[in-house]
């Protein structure tokens, strides 16, 4: 044993030896960014309005990269003049083409569609990237192929719409005027424009004004794809353009995507119309971990839940509710592994959370998350650096939280977790549905009838059990309560664009 | 239980987190399950169970003065004490572990598999694999001439380049130590040699003694034996316990490597299961697999170990060492692996004292992704020396 | 249970004074058309004279006893209050003539009928399809029992002729049959097992929304509320409904076909009064979920779905003035519901299948 000693002495400083512990060879990732080349980003945009792209009348205005500060982009917002043309395209798509186009024939433009997001992923991946600084890991595994296979799901529906369970003669709507938000870009459009076009419905479409660009690069799938001119129309711009475009008369169905403030002044602005409206609202999910939980998949859950894009998720799991016999388990394990979390350039193959999407929300961010510790919470904040430019927010905890408190009632939209403890599965599930929100919830544990009677028992629209933040087209997503109405994806979400309440041999009305 | 709050930095450094004990729920039940067995040893009201280790029926004939003695216990930190008390508080504290939930520990594997691993770091990375590498040949055909062909390329690994880094150890069977132990005297390495009827541990625990034995005498500085599998899913943990106890016992101060054989062990529950009855049972290292075994060392079983050892060491203070085995061919695999040490276990861990690699072909593909970042261009298999 | 039948005397007593078992429809349509008569020829009293002789069994050549008259109240949480306001207003047949006195249901009553229907939602969700079922066949049998009375009440109020309540009646029967057959398909017609791309089972399920406030059809008093209600409380809803205005006996009585149906209190409360007064107190009521507007139109219509959006509630208007007469088709079954997604891992049985995820 003693010779081992010698042979040390050639091993170079950084390499460990065999036979002692101690030489530990220092990890660090060089950094491994992708390349903005491939996003191929264009010094302005333009609006997309009646198959061709043109210049809108509200006059250009810059979007920015949230991990630099930097312009990204001009890109040529429209008017309300330009939604009035925008809806005109759409009804002259929905009435010459459209509408008598045979449902497989739609289904082959949204084949193509799907097809042609897959080809142009990568370069997708990093144009979401840069314009909304979510990391290029997400968009790359999550974002993109997820929008791929909206379209390629929902083609199949377009000549099977018969089948959906709406009866045997379900109509298109018409028009479909829709917003999205910033947080998924290129997934929420195609969360929308597929099932609205496999249902017969033509689309005006507004995009968030922070995250106009992938969205303008579809668009050019959707030319290139030849998908008839009007059928997709998105026009740029702001909250008054999409205020416009969903009290335009010249639409027949409104989907909106956004916050519970934003979708209730629709709703209301709506009422009376007779207009079909499906609202993605805003959530406070709880994500509830038992003692019985597979506690290590249980934090890589609770990490998912609430650190996935930012915390930038409706659904994300922002409030942890832990059973109190394993909560000092639960708690030390989430922060070391909270503790590995990479924050940083978001075009970073090895960045875990990127920038936050804009300053205003920062602030919101941060604002609330004084409110924490105002109210007596007690932060925990991830050790690791934050780069000097750009919007971030480093992954953050608080514990002693109760119910009343604003962190724990509020959605945040941001990477800070609230975490409540309870001691029964009565208290837990009392806590959980005690919000006006119930868009998700999770269940951690491995007895299986709990399980089920948890997921029977909590009033939010999507229940992850022994997982978190699960997205898929033939799975309906969507809310209870002021989460708001409607479903998006599977049988259920083709609904919100079919008329389905006439033409059913009912009672008229029915 | 107020051990974490008020103490944000309690485990932000590497040897703070070795201080903090963070005592799991599963642990904080054993304190009930130890005053029950006090409560047994005090003989109130129920029979006395037979306590693990004290089974002399099973231990071996006595073949040589070091051996007769009955093998010491391995000391557990007080609250872990009672869990090996007897067969039931044992199966009691395993079965209490939290389980795992495999689609959850696979897409986290599946995860940490997209890191990107670049330039100096990729470099870093391929010497540190080289440098844990248990370079191994378990062949029927093994002859005295294939093992000192693979002691020299332990030694030089790439001859064309001496700031190659040695690999961790060779690893042979008993009856090819000595030989190995010839070739290597002086170099530092490591010679490894299974044993305990590899490998698939079906024979006496007198055999296994005896086998050990052979291994060590020969000149072994680390010894990896299989467990029992048969008997662990027979849910006989105490009988298995014993047996890694004893052979612990007959190694002394060489390092056991303890072999799950995962691929058999059908679970990741069991997987933790074995992970913790080995530890607890005195293992310096746990071992995947034999390698005569599919799947071998996959990055889940690697995760759910390493979940293991980290618990252990928060639990105990002691860092077990982890070996995966098998299956592991490329320079690609390896750096996964890697980054799953470092990620899951932790940096400790990044230290081929404390991982390794059982493999054969590995060695080579990492010999060439290490030329490849020196010299910029691919290499072929022809420029790298074969064992 | 013993609680609300014994809370429920009054409507036991007020069964009695009709034949408790079905008539055949020719005589009860006979005996309805005397009833028709009395109310055209003369006054409510003689109508009601003829129904107690009726029911009675006929005092030939005597003078017949002088019949008791309902008090037409409210129906909240299983029981039969009058407003706590203590208002009641007059309600009067077709060409004017006095009918009876009907409670006016206030602010506070719809505020307890709230409390009722949310305390009683939890339970009735909760109960099997079978037995949601059962029970709603079970008003059906119900109201077969009192089809005379109904018919007769249709004619009184309605003006209906004869033929058109009795197919009213018919009609409303046939429809609690209807959905009582629907309880049990609904998860199946709409819930969907989802093939996602991934080792999950993902499962979709209907579920009732909550508590729904309900506008019955000013003009269609019985078939028109049945075919509100019944929907709203067949997927497991429960429903705090505003009679039609002018209209209002038959939905009381109703509501003592609710009260001996099984029906557990609160999962459906009747209000009478005017939407106009209630609507909005319930339209922004944060404890309610869904707003069902048949029976409100024009500015009040849209004034209640504004208030509606202050907490997100569900608002269901038919499109056109439905035809209660036709087969209903599914859009108020899907109006309060929810479609909760569940997802749980499908993890290989075993390492040894090489899971490969």
């Amino acid at each position: 044993m003693a010779d081992s000693t010698r042979a040390l002495a050639r091993r170079g400083a950084t390499q460990g030896s065999s036979v002692t512990p101690g030489s530990v060879t220092p990890w660090e990732y060089a950094p491994a960014p992708e390349s903005a080349l491939i996003g191929r980003i264009k010094p302005r945009y333009r609006m997309f309005v009646g198959g061709r792209f043109v210049d809108g009348r509200g006059g250009d205005q810059a979007t920015i990269n949230p991990a630099t500060e930097s312009e990204l982009a001009q890109v040529s917002w429209a008017s309300a003049d330009d939604v009035d043309d925008a809806v005109r395209a759409a009804r002259r798509a929905y009435d010459t083409v459209w509408s008598k186009m045979s449902g497989l024939d739609r289904g082959k433009y949204l084949f193509r569609i799907a097809r042609g997001i897959a080809e142009r992923a990568r370069e997708l991946a990093v144009v979401e990237t840069l314009d909304n600084g979510k990391p290029i890991k997400e968009s790359r595994d999550a974002d993109i192929p997820t929008a791929a296979a909206h379209f390629f799901y929902h083609a199949g529906w377009a000549d099977k719409l018969e089948h959906a369970g709406f009866g045997p003669h379900p109509k298109a709507l018409g028009v479909a005027g829709q917003v999205i938000p910033w947080n998924f870009p290129l997934l929420m459009a195609a969360w929308k424009i597929a099932p609205a076009l496999a249902a017969g419905n033509t689309v005006v479409i507004k995009p968030a004004e922070s995250t106009p660009l992938s969205i303008l690069v579809l668009a050019e799938i959707m030319q290139d794809a030849g998908l008839p001119d009007g059928v997709v129309n998105i026009v740029t711009g702001a909250g008054d353009i999409g205020s416009y475009l969903v009290n335009h008369p010249g639409i027949d169905k409104v989907a909106f995507t956004g916050s519970t403030a934003v979708g209730k002044k629709i709703q209301q602005s709506l009422a009376g119309t007779g207009k079909k409206v499906t609202l993605e609202l805003g959530g406070k999910a709880a994500n509830i971990v038992f003692d019985d939980a597979p506690i290590d998949q249980a934090v890589e859950g609770i990490v998912n839940g609430i650190f996935f894009n930012q915390g930038h998720v409706c659904c994300a799991g922002s409030r942890l509710l832990v059973q109190e016999s394993v909560e000092d388990e639960v708690i030390s394990k989430l922060r070391d592994r909270i503790a590995t979390l990479r924050l940083g350039d978001p075009m970073d193959k090895n960045t875990d959370i990127g920038a936050i999407n804009s300053a205003e929300q920062l602030s919101k961010i941060t604002e609330l998350s004084a409110a924490g510790d105002a109210e007596g919470a007690h932060r925990w904040t991830s050790p690791c650096p934050v780069p000097d430019k750009g919007f971030f927010f480093p992954p953050t905890v608080f514990t002693d939280v109760s119910q009343s408190m604003r962190i724990a009632r509020e959605e945040i939209f941001g990477p800070v977790l609230s975490v409540l403890t309870f001691r029964t599965p009565d208290e837990a599930l009392a806590k959980a549905n005690n919000t006006p929100y119930g868009l998700s919830a999770g269940i951690w544990t491995e007895k299986g009838s709990r399980i089920l009677g948890m997921a029977g028992a909590l009033r939010a629209g999507v229940v992850w059990a022994n997982t978190f933040n699960r997205f898929d087209p033939t799975a309906a997503f969507g809310g209870y309560k002021e989460s708001g109405f409607g479903r998006e994806g599977g049988p259920s979400g083709l609904a919100a664009y079919l008329d389905t309440d006439s033409d059913t041999a009912d009672e008229g009305a029915a | 239980m107020t051990l974490f709050r008020g103490d944000l930095a309690h485990r932000a450094g590497p040897d703070s987190a070795i201080g903090a004990i963070a005592m799991p729920c599963w642990c904080a039940q054993l304190h009930h399950i130890c005053r029950v067995a006090a409560l047994y040893d005090r003989g109130m009201g129920s029979p006395a169970p037979v306590a693990l280790g004290d089974a002399t029926s099973t231990r071996p004939p006595a073949t040589s003065a070091a051996s007769v003695a009955v093998p010491p216990r391995p000391v557990l930190p007080p609250h872990l004490a009672g869990v090996t008390a007897d067969e039931s508080a044992l199966r009691r504290f395993l079965h209490g572990l939290p389980g795992v939930d495999p689609v959850g520990v696979e897409s986290r594997a599946a995860a940490l598999a997209t890191r990107s691993i670049k330039k100096g770091s990729k470099l870093a990375a391929l010497d540190l694999a080289i440098s844990m590498v248990d370079l191994t040949t378990l062949e029927g055909a093994d002859t005295p001439g294939k093992v000192k062909s693979l002691c020299a390329k332990a030694r030089r690994p790439d001859p064309d380049d001496p700031s190659t880094p040695q690999v961790a150890a060779v690893c042979v069977y008993p009856d090819r130590v000595s030989i190995a132990a010839a070739e290597l005297a002086g170099t530092g390495i490591g010679i490894a040699s299974v044993a305990t009827a590899f490998p698939s541990g079906r024979s006496s625990l007198s055999i296994k003694l005896a086998d050990t034995r052979l291994a060590i005498e020969s000149g072994a500085t680390e010894v990896d034996m299989v467990i029992d599998r048969g008997t662990f899913l027979a849910g006989e943990y105490g009988r298995v316990f014993d047996e890694i106890a004893a052979i612990k016992a007959e190694c002394g101060q060489t390092r056991l490597k303890v072999i799950l054989e995962t691929g058999e062990l059908a679970t990741y529950d069991n997987v933790r299961r074995a992970s913790w009855l080995a530890m607890l049972a005195g293992a310096d290292f746990i071992k995947t697999s034999t390698g005569k075994v599919s799947p071998a060392a996959t990055l889940p079983v690697i995760h759910v170990m390493l979940q293991a050892v980290r618990d252990w060491r928060a639990a105990t203070g002691r860092q077990v060492a982890v070996k995966p085995a098998g299956g592991i061919r490329t320079a690609k695999d390896a750096i996964r692996f890697l980054v799953a040490v470092h990620e899951v276990a932790g940096a400790e861990w990044l230290d081929p004292f404390y991982f390794r690699f059982g493999a054969s072909s590995l060695l080579n593909d990492l010999i060439m992704q290490r030329r490849k970042q020196l010299s910029g261009h691919y290499w072929g298999p022809d420029y790298v020396t074969v064992a | 249970m013993a609680q609300r039948r014994t809370s429920t005397a009054t409507a036991k007593d007020a069964a009695t004074a009709t034949p408790a078992a079905a008539p055949t429809k020719a005589t009860s349509v006979k005996k309805t058309a005397e009833a028709v008569t009395a109310v055209r020829t003369s006054s409510r009293r003689a109508a009601a004279r003829a129904v107690s002789s009726d029911a009675g069994g006929g005092a030939n050549g005597v003078i017949p006893a002088v019949p008791v008259l309902k008090t037409y109240k409210l129906y909240i949480g299983g029981k039969f209050p009058r407003s706590e306001s203590g208002r009641t207003y007059p309600v009067r047949g077709p060409k004017g003539e006095f009918l009876a006195n009907a409670a006016q249901a206030s602010r506070k009553d719809a505020r307890d009928a709230v409390v009722a229907a949310r305390k009683a939602f939890g339970g009735w969700a909760a109960a099997t399809a079978y037995n949601r079922g059962q029970v709603i066949y079970r008003i059906a049998e119900m109201l077969q029992g009192r089809r005379a009375q109904f018919v007769e009440l249709l004619v009184t109020a309605e003006g209906y002729p004869a033929k058109t309540a009795a197919a009213a009646v018919d009609a409303s029967i046939d429809r609690l049959v209807h959905y009582a057959g629907w309880t049990d398909k609904i998860a199946q017609v709409f819930g969907s097992s989802n093939p996602v791309a991934g080792p999950f089972f993902s499962f979709s399920t209907p579920e009732p929304t909550g508590v729904v406030a309900a506008f019955a059809p000013q003009d269609d008093s019985l078939l028109g509320l049945v075919s509100v209600i019944a929907p709203i409380i067949t997927s497991g809803n429960a429903a705090v409904v505003v009679t039609s205005e002018t209209r209002p006996l038959p939905a009381v009585t109703l509501a003592e076909v609710l009260a001996t149906s099984d029906l557990p209190g609160g999962i459906v409360n009747i209000l009478t009064g005017s939407a106009a007064e209630l609507g909005t107190h319930l339209a922004t009521h944060a404890d309610i979920n869904a707003l069902d507007l048949t029976g409100v139109d024009g500015e009040l219509r849209t004034a209640l779905a504004r208030d509606a959006a202050g907490t997100v509630k569900r608002v269901y208007t038919p499109h056109r003035t439905p035809d209660f007469t036709r087969q209903p088709g599914t859009a108020r079954l899907r109006a309060f519901l929810e479609t909760k997604t569940v997802w749980h891992p499908t993890g290989a049985v075993s390492l040894a299948g090489g899971s490969g995820y």
